[in-house]
């Protein structure tokens, strides 16, 4: 059932972003959009000693990626950048527990392709790279 | 004509009588695709059962069936925009009829000016955006009114003599908005430039006569007008399109090949080049055929009411905003307020009904309404009350589960 979805966890992070905002001067920032939706977000991050020291992200978006990427940002602070790129989108979706149908599994991936290819970026840029 | 009586339209909808989470269909995304009546089906499977070859080739029986079926398909069309059938370029819809304007006759173009407006879809913008960047030309735009219309009041200063193209949306996809095309048509003659319709939501759900609204060319898609994907057309001006060089070229769009020069096919065939969709266009005339049955007009009034029947029913919820002018075609985009559209049509899929959720393929637009999206329900023949009353009956649960 797709009402199954809007899950007291989720519509909490929805309407109560979690590390919601930009960082002051981050290692990195990238935004990635979802073509389908026009939904966006926005994350930088401080990056040191090969350790995410902070995190934050803005968007506008529907429910689930907006309320994935704050869950998965309260779950990625603080974690090493090895550890980001292990995640799985597998991961996400035992993060959500709920059932998607393919539409809304890109909803709710576009947080970790953002925070991924934040990490991309890092790794081929370097410092101060946005 | 008499008025088929809406049960009798439903019937020919086979699609309808689907169930979605075990709720009674409720269709409310023809803006996107409509649905198909049993004929077009059947017109399509009849095609490959019985006759399918290649058309202009073969002088065997079978062939000769085909060609005449596909050929007879551009006279279905055409008569129903008032056209000649030479006129009529079956394409793979708008989206290539425009870029077939836009390679065909725009590169020709080495100075002056484009004019759209802020409401096009994707395709009456990029092919345009992307011409002008070839050739250097400078893209102007009609802004909008609060109310969701043409801001015309600086028409004088937007059509000029460096005006080479005006190209707009007959009916805006987002808005609903029925643009003046007749209107802008005569200004932008009076100027020397060309005028070209999107017609993509017009052809479909109002009258649409090119010899009276005088545009030089008008595109639209047969899958919006109870046709099968893939096909489409383009009018154009008989004198223009003879002028113009073939889009594409190779096989059936010649008239004779050289090994280093050739002579191209009479209209519209010059224009479709390689073996056409021949099954889609046989579909697209028996699509075009059922809409001259019914009656455009018949149409145009059945939307009317209900588009006004759902209005005065968003219109009462509270936290409802609804874009758009009042006088609209048969759609109505809104949000409610705080909820993405996404969020909406995901809640409203529970209770079997289909709307769009998103920005249309018009993102500029959403940028000028200041949103990133919006929910869109748009009408058709085969909607009734029923289907409106159920929608807000879900747009309730909505605000339910987001409250």
């Amino acid at each position: 059932m797709t009402n199954e979805i809007y899950m007291e966890n989720i519509m909490d992070h929805y309407k109560n972003p979690r590390n919601f905002g930009s960082l002051e001067s981050p290692t990195v920032k990238h935004i990635e959009y979802n073509p389908l939706c026009g939904d966006k977000i926005e994350m930088s991050l401080l990056i040191e000693n090969g350790k995410i020291k902070d995190i934050k992200f803005k968007g506008n978006g529907c429910s689930i990626s907006q309320a994935s990427t704050s869950m998965l940002l309260e779950m990625s602070n603080g974690k090493s950048i090895d550890e980001i790129k292990n995640l799985t989108k597998e991961d996400v979706f035992e993060m959500l527990s709920i059932n998607l149908s393919p539409v809304r599994m890109k909803c709710a991936l576009l947080g970790l392709d953002t925070l991924k290819n934040a990490i991309l970026i890092h790794e081929k840029y370097g410092e101060k790279n946005e | 004509m008499k008025l088929l009586s809406m049960n009798e339209i439903r019937e020919d909808f086979p699609i309808l009588n689907r169930k979605i989470n075990g709720k009674r269909m409720v269709y409310l995304d023809s803006a996107a695709t409509s649905q198909k009546p049993v004929q077009v089906i059947k017109a399509i499977e009849d095609y490959y059962r019985n006759y399918n070859a290649n058309v202009h080739r073969g002088i065997y029986q079978l062939s000769v069936e085909a060609t005449e079926a596909y050929e007879s398909a551009h006279d279905e069309v055409a008569s129903l925009i008032n056209a000649n059938p030479e006129e009529i370029i079956f394409t793979k819809g708008t989206t290539e009829s425009l870029n077939l304007v836009a390679y065909s006759l725009g590169n020709r173009i080495r100075d002056g000016e484009i004019l759209l407006s802020k409401m096009e879809h994707h395709s009456n913008l990029v092919p345009w955006q992307q011409l002008a960047k070839r050739n250097n030309l400078k893209l102007k735009f009609f802004d909008l009114t609060d109310d969701g219309e043409l801001d015309l009041s600086n028409i004088d200063e937007l059509i000029n003599k460096n005006t080479k193209i005006v190209s707009l949306t007959h009916v805006s996809n987002v808005l609903g908005t029925i643009n003046p095309v007749k209107e802008i048509a005569k200004i932008a003659h009076e100027n020397n430039a060309l005028f070209i319709a999107d017609s993509a939501q017009g052809v479909p759900h109002i009258e649409v006569n090119v010899k009276n609204l005088d545009v030089d060319f008008l595109a639209f898609s047969g899958h919006k007008m109870l046709g099968p994907t893939g096909i489409g057309a383009l009018y154009g001006k008989k004198e223009i399109l003879e002028e113009m060089d073939p889009f594409m070229f190779g096989g059936d769009m010649i008239r004779e090949v050289k090994l280093n020069e050739s002579t191209w096919n009479t209209l519209p065939w010059k224009f479709e080049a390689g073996t056409p969709n021949i099954s889609g266009g046989i579909g697209f005339g028996v699509a075009a055929k059922y809409i001259k049955r019914i009656g455009i007009d018949n149409i145009e009034n059945h939307e009317k009411n209900i588009v006004k029947y759902a209005y005065d029913k968003l219109n009462e919820m509270d936290n409802v905003e609804i874009y758009g002018p009042e006088k609209r075609s048969g759609l109505i985009s809104f949000n409610l307020k705080g909820i993405h559209a996404h969020d909406v049509s995901s809640i409203l899929d529970e209770s079997g009904i289909a709307i769009r959720g998103g920005h249309h393929c018009c993102m500029p637009l959403m940028e000028h309404l200041g949103i990133a999206g919006n929910a869109r329900a748009s009408f058709y023949i085969y909607n009734n009350e029923e289907d409106v009353d159920t929608l807000v009956k879900g747009l309730e649960e909505v605000k339910r589960i987001f409250k």
